[in-house]
């Protein structure tokens, strides 16, 4: 413990000066994640790097929400390790999926927006007002300006990840996870929101996606990790793409669907 | 007698009709928008179930004091609703059973007990009293601690607001910023208790809870905003408080019952008249096709 906070001191001095510097990176080592004791992601690692914009791809169940649930400490028993280097809690913006959310309640895109600011008002303290123009600028950049007082129930679903992203802008955080952000979302959002993307990326943040469009990833995302219970591949994204990684990715699955519950690398280990 | 007479008339001439009336307009004030939190969280049955989970810890309350004392049936029902609460959820945690499958079978087995209690000790009589209340029993100190218990709910549901409503809105972004959901949710569930214990005497622990499900079901159909939906059940409820209170009155019947069946026909009135209700759909639909 102590040298951990040695070292966060002693590199917190030079961060000013070398940005490129791995501190900020995510690294999983032999990482398998298990849900209801049955493993769902296996023998991960690799890094995620400072500021770069990764898609995870994979066939259903592949166990890339499980992953990003996993990454803020979510969900179920990790074995391996994951080193956040000087990455706290605090440092994830996490955007879940969609159905996750209740729409008919009844409140405010402003109230929504200004949840992102839950780190700095926690609980019960008031919004101030440069939280408020934070919020109102938010909402401009994500095109809807002068929504602040329409309740959410009566947000199209494209409507609605707007403001959840115009949220995302507001928690302002190193790292942006995002699980399907343009799943049932129409084109022109999808467009407005894959800039707002780029320009988190161009900031030096960390974007992290789960995403089902192939050509989406090949145009946006420079990195991709290919998951089917296992990495395929990991790595530049033309050269992860491939038809024959692809075909892989399928058939681990459908292999997989037989019903496998145990962990078939580990007993081949054995 | 005229009508206004009719209206007051009761409440100026007998002590314990003044005192169910204070009791009932406190106990809307805080009912209300508890019941709104309660709808709109999806929790409607699990605050039904409580409502019959407080039972056996209200019934020893009884026979230990011997009668129906407010403050003895309300630290039981405390007691017993709150375990019954955590139990139900870490069941459900530690098993495949859904909240709402363990409260149900937790429910069932604390009514039956509860109901065996009274049944045990106390007369037919008293067991009615204790399921469905009776206004003749409300006194001072019965007064004070419904007073105590809405002033505590309201000055808590205004702290907790922010996690509250964060958490029934999107708990998984509340987990992404560790923001101790499950503490609000179990402040909340305090409240619900503590609610079903205040409207004990004057409506019956089992109906209790149609205190807070039925004008909170109106004021959905009518308000749009969360705060015009609590301030408009708390309204209803104190209106039902006072309108059942005056029909048991004149016509002699159960007051808790007719609390609550004032409340329905409201709901009823509102089903049709509201603006997200059948009547305004119907006219709406006409409008746009013609």
């Amino acid at each position: 413990m102590g040298s951990y906070r040695a070292r966060r001191t002693m590199v917190g001095h030079y961060l000013g000066h070398c940005y490129s510097m791995n501190t900020y990176a995510i690294r999983l080592s032999d990482v398998t994640l298990s849900y209801d004791r049955h493993p769902a992601v296996h023998h991960l690692s690799g890094v995620f790097s400072p500021g770069s914009l990764t898609a995870i791809v994979g066939p259903n169940g592949a166990g890339k929400t499980t992953l990003l649930k996993a990454l803020i400490g979510e969900g179920g028993q990790v074995e391996g390790t994951i080193d956040y280097g000087l990455l706290t809690s605090d440092d994830f913006g996490y955007l879940p999926q969609a159905t996750r959310i209740e729409r008919q309640f009844p409140l405010t895109v402003a109230d929504v927006v200004i949840l992102g600011a839950w780190r700095r008002l926690g609980p019960f303290r008031g919004v101030t007002s440069e939280i408020a123009e934070q919020a109102e600028t938010a909402l401009s950049a994500v095109g809807l300006s002068g929504f602040e007082r329409r309740r959410v129930g009566t947000l199209s679903d494209g409507q609605m990840q707007r403001v959840l992203f115009a949220r995302l802008l507001l928690q302002n955080t190193r790292v942006v996870l995002l699980d399907e952000p343009f799943t049932t979302i129409d084109d022109a959002t999808t467009r407005d929101l894959l800039s707002i993307v780029r320009h988190w990326h161009h900031g030096g943040r960390t974007v992290i996606a789960v995403l089902h469009d192939f050509d989406q990833v090949r145009a946006h995302f420079p990195e991709t990790l290919l998951i089917s219970r296992r990495a395929i591949a990991w790595g530049n994204t033309a050269d992860v793409m491939t038809e024959d990684n692809l075909r892989r990715a399928r058939n681990h699955s459908e292999a997989w669907n037989d019903g496998a519950a145990v962990c078939i690398e580990s007993e081949v280990i054995a | 007698m005229s009508l206004y007479a009719a209206a007051v008339q009761p409440f100026f001439e007998y002590g314990f009709m003044r005192r169910a009336l204070v009791a009932s307009l406190s106990l809307g004030l805080s009912a209300g928008p508890v019941g709104v939190v309660l709808m709109l969280r999806r929790m409607s049955l699990v605050g039904d179930a409580m409502s019959h989970a407080v039972l056996p810890g209200a019934a020893i309350g009884f026979l230990v004091s011997g009668g129906l004392s407010l403050f003895a049936m309300g630290i039981g029902g405390m007691i017993a609703g709150l375990t019954v609460a955590l139990l139900s959820g870490a069941v459900s945690r530690a098993t495949v059973l859904k909240e709402d499958a363990s409260f149900a079978t937790f429910y069932l087995a604390s009514l039956a007990l509860g109901v065996l209690i009274v049944s045990l000790r106390g007369s037919n009589i008293n067991l009615l009293h204790v399921l469905f209340g009776t206004i003749l029993s409300v006194d001072r100190d019965a007064i004070v601690m419904v007073g105590c218990i809405t002033s505590f709910t309201l000055i808590t549901l205004a702290l907790i607001y922010r996690p509250l409503v964060a958490e029934c809105f999107d708990p998984a972004f509340l987990r992404s910023v560790k923001g101790r959901g499950a503490l609000y949710h179990l402040i909340f569930l305090l409240l619900l208790v503590i609610n079903l214990i205040a409207g004990f005497q004057t409506l019956g622990t089992l109906m209790a809870v149609g205190m807070m499900i039925l004008p909170a079901a109106i004021a959905q159909l009518w308000g749009r905003t969360l705060f015009t939906m609590a301030a408009l059940a708390a309204i209803v409820a104190i209106l039902s408080g006072y309108l059942g209170l005056l029909l048991s009155y004149y016509l002699e019947l159960a007051s808790g019952p007719t609390i609550i069946l004032v409340a329905s026909i409201l709901y009823v009135i509102s089903l049709l008249a509201a603006p997200s209700g059948l009547l305004m759909r119907r006219f709406n639909r006409s409008h746009l096709s013609g």
